[in-house]
């Protein structure tokens, strides 16, 4: 770890914290029946969510799925524009129109999480090509799941990126799980990333739960897109601690699961390795927790403050031009 | 005015735009080599080369999909599906992705893309290859449904999809390619939302688009024939709807008539005939008619497809019924 700035190191453990606290919050808030629908929670993930986009320039773009709070808030959105969105509050990012599985700021590159399985890959594989027309040199990361991996998109998105060398990192987070299937009772092979040899492109299985491992592979990846050499695709090994949404007692899975994925917790690891390694004390580390605590509760004071949408929304926005028109018949 | 087939005013149309507008871009199977299967876009990967012409794999999930990353990226895509049929292997795309990003969002992007594909029967391509789907469209919050009938409505109706904000499902029937039309000069535009009264009449009015306006003027011919002035209202744009150019219409003849290729079963007919008979009840003589298309696949032998869609006879004899109601 010496060879990283220190600044770096804790503004990844800090990133992480802040994920884990915005999606315990989050998940308190949904238990005790203040938010609507359901939510879809990236604990033990945050490594995953963190390392990658710490690879990325501000200019990049990304794609999430839906479970993409982590995405967006490593990408730099707003928690209270963002947990305002999870109360379906007129001040959140898409003013209450999204909610969790919807929620995208685009001025920040955030091309929107997604509620269907495996749609964003396409989506970013057209922002890759827009990125290719225009002669702009951003990279677009692109996040699925093992599950998404099985979807045609997958493979139609990544046999054109790799045709015509689309600046695009094509992100697999397998968490093992798609709802309550484990991924090799449907899929063939050991690792995910070796379907990457289909399409000629490089391909990587890493330690999900390791933020630094990830960040130098997304980083590898990320290089090889910008220099015009194509896409590749990383798949990232990591634990779902919760189910499938908030509440799934996952009944589903061995107890060895949560077992494995406790002992591979990315947030006590890494703050482990930054103490043992002298990186930094204690009590710098506590003052980041604190830091990353009382912003996730400003984030959810001001969501639970803010005011709902107004009825009359409900029937703006569906279409740019003409809208009330469109609306009306 | 100019005498061009239908499909050279579309591609004059599209070209225009494409040389207006370099974030105007076109992909699709078979769209730049070749140049389209209905040679629309002949020449144009010589001319706007392979960034803006582009020759996907068949991947018709994976290219639409692309186009909506494309759209949000600031890029006009003009997607191009083969048939309209083959919708049913990219409606995600379509439907909870282009037609919904906008309204997810809270309106941060807009999504510019032409949704461009051929519809119809009459050419004996069977099952697959001959539907009219504008119904199934209709029914997707988000997305505008334009279906021209005229070569000159075709092209300043494009123009006007690919200059708006909105996800645009453009459909051009098969049969009318290859009709040799006038088309006026220079640059000019037809708005979205704007029904045009084919003919004029008093007696009936006969709503409908695309190849069955052909067909309803013949009708209309027939009638005027046998004493009865049908007016031919040519809807252009099924999403906007031109609800008072229709009540107009209606208001005049108190005679209402929809003439649609698509199956009748959950029609646009039906949707309109509902609409009317809700808002101008009190303006109608008679109830509502529909001609439509039989709720059938499409068959492949001739005698068997002639049967499935509407033809002029049926049109007239309709027209008979529904007077004499």
């Amino acid at each position: 770890m010496a060879t990283y700035e220190k600044d770096f190191l804790l503004r990844l453990y800090g990133g992480m914290v802040r994920v884990r606290r915005f999606e315990e919050k989050a998940a308190d808030c949904f238990t005790k029946g203040m938010l609507a629908g359901n939510i879809h929670l990236c604990i033990g993930q945050e490594a995953s969510v963190v390392g990658s986009n710490a690879a990325l320039r501000p200019t990049d773009y990304i794609t999430s799925t839906h479970r993409g709070h982590g995405h967006l808030l490593a990408k730099g959105a707003d928690s209270k524009k963002m947990m305002a969105e999870l109360f379906g509050k007129s001040t959140g990012y898409c003013h209450g129109k999204g909610g969790s599985m919807h929620a995208a700021d685009v001025s920040l590159g955030i091309l929107g999480a997604n509620g269907i399985v495996g749609a964003g890959i396409p989506i970013a594989t057209g922002s890759g090509m827009a990125s290719k027309i225009k002669g702009t040199d951003e990279v677009t990361l692109c996040f699925f799941g093992d599950s998404a991996s099985n979807q045609g998109t997958f493979h139609e998105s990544i046999n054109m990126a790799a045709a015509w060398k689309l600046p695009v990192v094509y992100l697999c987070e397998n968490n093992h799980y798609g709802v309550s299937t484990e991924i090799h009772r449907v899929t063939n092979t050991e690792n995910l990333s070796v379907r990457a040899k289909a399409y000629d492109i490089p391909g990587v299985t890493v330690d999900g739960c390791d933020v630094l491992a990830v960040y130098e592979a997304v980083k590898t990846a990320v290089e090889r897109a910008r220099a015009g050499e194509g896409p590749s695709l990383v798949e990232n090994v990591v634990y779902r601690w919760q189910g499938h949404y908030c509440g799934d007692p996952a009944v589903y899975r061995p107890k060895e699961y949560l077992e494995e994925a406790h002992a591979h917790d990315p947030i006590a690891n890494f703050r482990k390795k930054l103490l043992a390694d002298g990186t930094a004390t204690e009590a710098e580390l506590d003052a980041i927790d604190q830091q990353m605590a009382d912003e996730i509760e400003a984030a959810y004071e001001f969501a639970d403050s803010s005011p709902y949408p107004d009825p009359s929304e409900a029937f703006t926005d569906v279409y740019s031009e003409d809208n009330e028109r469109c609306v009306a018949r | 005015m100019s005498t061009l087939s239908i499909s050279k005013a579309i591609r004059e149309g599209l070209h225009e735009e494409m040389v207006r507008d370099e974030n105007v871009v076109v992909l699709g199977e078979d769209m730049a080599v070749m140049g389209n299967v209905f040679a629309i876009t002949q020449g144009f990967l010589d001319e706007f080369g392979p960034n803006r012409v582009i020759d996907t794999p068949i991947s018709e999930s994976g290219f639409t999909g692309m186009a909506v990353g494309m759209a949000m990226r600031g890029l006009r895509p003009v997607v191009e599906w083969m048939y309209d049929d083959f919708i049913t292997v990219c409606l995600d795309p379509v439907m909870n992705q282009a037609a919904k990003m906008r309204y997810m969002t809270g309106g941060q992007v807009k999504i510019p893309i032409v949704f461009r594909a051929p519809i119809g029967a009459g050419r004996r391509n069977a099952g697959q290859h001959s539907q009219c789907l504008e119904a199934l469209f209709t029914h997707i919050p988000g997305l505008k449904v334009v279906c021209p009938s005229t070569g000159a409505d075709a092209k300043g109706l494009l123009k006007s999809a690919i200059r708006c904000d909105d996800p645009v499902v453009f459909l051009e029937h098969k049969l009318l390619y290859a009709k040799k039309e006038q088309i006026p000069d220079g640059e000019y535009l037809i708005p979205l939302g704007k029904a045009d009264v084919k003919r004029p009449g008093k007696d009936l009015t006969i709503l409908t688009w695309s190849r069955q306006v052909y067909f309803s003027l013949e009708a209309a011919e027939t009638l005027a024939a046998q004493g009865i002035d049908a007016e031919v209202v040519d809807l252009r744009t099924l999403v906007p709807l031109d609800w008072e150019a229709i009540r107009a219409s209606v208001q005049k003849t108190g005679n209402v008539m929809v003439v649609e290729e698509g199956v009748r079963r959950g029609g646009v007919g039906a949707e309109l005939a509902a609409e009317i008979q809700e808002e101008l009840f009190d303006d109608l003589d008679a109830p509502v008619a529909r001609v439509a298309g039989a709720n059938i696949v499409p068959p492949f032998s001739p005698p068997l497809e002639d049967v499935m869609f509407p033809h002029p006879a049926d049109i007239v004899a309709a027209a008979h019924k529904l007077l004499a109601k």
